[in-house]
């Protein structure tokens, strides 16, 4: 070990943050640039499924809250985006790559809002999935990704905590918008559980990152923790778990729960999903649409330069 | 921060410091691509400052900011660590000195 990697071992070891000026090993650098980036284009996708919904909520007080939301959603990309570029990958690489296919993000964007009641499950469980994955990341070792996520944590709980509300106001309705909850939470229950990733056994890089302390918990551990939390919030909506296995196991002081349809999984993962073509094809879209707006913007900007220049 | 790695389309980098209230320094919230300074103020309110955490903005771009090289931090700081007699618990005074 050289004194470079020694000293970097020291820090992780010694809980330090990692700055982006320190020397790093390759692979951390490369696995912090992977998952910070892949993390930042799930926020980017994941605003398209809500912002379906947006011009037909169903009042103007869920129209507000949703375009918060999903203006939010932007914003914590852009965090991620800058706090990945701070390891040396350029903006304009990371949309390549995403655009390409290269790099992921998250399987659950690959599924269509089909009610409003999505909007109540998305909140609650997809955000309540991605808050259990990004509260133990506010301590992940690498600095400017930890910062991102502390920000990311303070707005992400309104975005639980409003979906929750949506299903509390179809559950108290009528017979027909109950059913909606229960259909969104149908069809919603697995994917979120899928989005905790493979079975600790079945994750390549897990045991590297967990060593570096990109990520501190296991797959299965946040999954484990997801499920006993919103089993609980499931019964205030008096909305049933569409899983037979799911028990509570008094020795482990946890809820059993059934196996994920892996085949469906690494199916969505490989980009065969409901809507992969759709979401990809509209964020190319929408940056090749935006293209002669950042030139005319740098545009403008070369001109008044000029022009200064000449005046002076 | 980056290191410069131009790319031909990209708006520049800026970094980004708030104010979060009078009477507090600015301090470094991010960064993020702008056109120019009036862009960049622009996009940071919208980018940082949306639950009102900031009653001013500094912006600078990125390539204007010089950093101390972390490999030297050990030289650098050195001819601090030695001087506790800096510090007021340096000092060891009886008990009935008060307000001191």
């Amino acid at each position: 070990m050289t004194s470079f990697e020694q000293h970097f071992e020291d820090k992780i070891n010694n809980e330090v943050n990692i700055e982006p000026r320190d020397w790093m090993p390759d692979d951390y650098r490369k696995t912090n640039i992977r998952q910070i980036s892949q993390h930042a284009h799930s926020e980017i996708v994941g605003m398209l499924p809500e912002g379906n919904w947006i011009t037909r909520a169903p009042s103007l007080r869920r129209k507000a809250i949703l375009l918060a939301k999903v203006q939010d959603e932007a914003g914590h990309g852009l965090y991620l985006y800058s706090a990945a570029e701070t390891l040396g990958i350029t903006r304009d690489e990371m949309i390549e790559q995403l655009h390409t296919g290269k790099a992921k993000y998250s399987s659950i964007f690959n599924y269509p809002t089909t009610s409003w009641a999505d909007m109540g499950a998305i909140g609650w469980l997809v955000d309540g999935a991605a808050i259990m994955n990004q509260v133990a990341l506010c301590r992940t070792s690498y600095g400017p990704y930890a910062r991102a996520m502390v920000r990311i944590c303070k707005e992400e709980s309104f975005h639980q905590r409003q979906g929750f509300e949506i299903l509390l106001s179809l559950v108290r309705g009528n017979a027909t918008q109950k059913k909606m909850a229960q259909d969104a939470l149908n069809r919603w229950w697995w994917p979120s559980l899928m989005m905790f990733g493979p079975n600790d056994d079945n994750s390549p890089h897990s045991a590297q990152s967990l060593h570096w302390r990109i990520k501190r918990f296991s797959n299965d551990e946040l999954r484990q923790k997801f499920v006993d939390a919103a089993t609980e919030q499931a019964k205030v909506l008096g909305l049933a778990i569409p899983d037979p296995a799911l028990k509570w196991n008094e020795e482990r002081g946890h809820y059993d729960f059934g196996e994920i349809d892996w085949e469906e999984f690494w199916n969505v993962v490989k980009g065969n999903g409901p809507c992969n073509k759709e979401r990809l094809d509209t964020r190319r879209k929408a940056w090749e649409d935006g293209e002669w707006v950042r030139e005319a913007a740098m545009a403008y900007v070369e001109k008044r330069k000029n022009r200064s220049q000449k005046a002076a | 921060m980056t290191d410069e790695k131009k790319s031909t389309s990209e708006w520049p980098l800026w970094e980004v410091f708030i104010r979060s209230k009078a009477g507090l320094d600015h301090k470094h919230a991010g960064s993020l691509h702008a056109a120019d300074a009036a862009m960049a103020i622009e996009n940071a309110r919208d980018t940082y400052t949306r639950r009102m955490e900031g009653v001013s903005i500094w912006v600078v771009e990125s390539k204007y900011i010089h950093a101390s090289n972390p490999d030297e931090s050990g030289a650098l700081f050195e001819p601090a660590n030695d001087k506790i007699y800096r510090h007021p618990t340096f000092y060891d005074l009886p008990d009935e000195v008060k307000h001191m």
